[in-house]
């Protein structure tokens, strides 16, 4: 079977489009970057990762700007086709500032940027199920000052990950990461992108981009 | 005309800031200070002065942009 396509958007602000870039490649990705001013996809893509930064200087609210750039629109309908769509940390922030996933990100309780490994604990990874088993325990790092998970109180999400041992930004629940109600969008803050050798502190970030590179590949079979 | 929009984070949602604040200001002896929640103000220079029109455009604006009504919610001033 073909490696599965991804595109990896990239906005003004975005800085960890090349990481994202360079795991899923050795993850064994075909990847691509897609600019935010692309109105269009590139055809026959299985999946898009959306990745952090600081689109647009995170001005107003993380990935509020962003999720009017051109591209969002695609994406959008790219996400309504059932095909996986993966956000991490500002690219979560997107994510549901867009709709895309229930609820919101805001300031960490301590108003302190954090930068560390976490471990955070699979629950309901929706199709990201591949490598990430319920209860599966996994260290990733964070780096972020607004990544506090507020749930929207009229959509209950699936709690994709949690932290264990108490959240490092006071979300509520210690919710790290959750996914919509189909399951084939997922955000989290934790970067696994970061986490894809065991020179780097940990590898298993590789397992959330090869669960998710495997749900590429399964939603293109099906259609 | 300008219109003055106020956004703020909804009660029951935390505001680690004006939490912050609130320490601060009881750590210089404001004792009656019992709680403090931030907000931003947003300046809106509009090409017209019909009131009503003006509001709209504001109201719109928010819904679509300026706040996030998951968590916050929004008071356009004149």
């Amino acid at each position: 079977m073909s490696a599965a396509r991804v595109g990896v958007l990239v906005f003004p602000g975005s800085l960890d489009d090349r990481d994202m870039v360079r795991s899923l490649g050795l993850c064994g990705a075909d990847v691509q970057t897609i600019w935010h001013k692309d109105a269009r996809l590139p055809e026959s893509l299985d999946g898009i990762a959306v990745p952090g930064g600081f689109s647009y200087g995170d001005y107003l609210r993380c990935g509020a700007m962003a999720r009017f750039s051109p591209v969002m629109r695609a994406v959008v309908e790219f996400a309504g086709s059932g095909k996986p769509v993966l956000g991490v940390c500002n690219g979560f922030q997107i994510l549901c500032e867009a709709g895309l996933l229930p609820g919101a990100l805001v300031r960490n309780r301590d108003l302190k940027y954090v930068c560390q490994d976490v471990r955070v604990a699979v629950e309901d990874p929706g199709k990201l199920r591949a490598e990430l088993p319920p209860g599966r325990a996994l260290v990733m790092p964070v780096k972020h000052g607004e990544g506090a998970y507020v749930p929207d109180p009229d959509h209950k999400p699936r709690v994709a990950f949690r932290y264990v041992g108490g959240s490092p930004n006071g979300s509520t629940d210690d919710i790290a990461g959750v996914a919509n109600a189909a399951g084939n969008v997922v955000g989290l803050m934790p970067h696994p992108e970061h986490a894809t050798d065991p020179l780097l502190g940990s590898s298993d970030g590789a397992a959330v981009l090869r669960s998710f590179l495997a749900a590429c590949v399964a939603a293109r079979t099906r259609r | 005309m300008k219109l003055r929009v106020l956004v703020s984070l909804k009660p029951g949602v935390l505001d680690a800031q004006g939490r912050a604040i609130e320490h601060a200001l009881r750590d210089l002896g404001y004792a009656q200070v019992t709680g403090v929640r931030t907000g931003k103000l947003i300046v809106l220079d509009l090409d017209t002065n019909d009131a009503a029109k003006a509001h709209a455009l504001a109201a719109e604006a928010c819904e679509k942009l300026l706040a996030n009504p998951v968590i916050e919610q929004y008071e356009i001033l004149s």
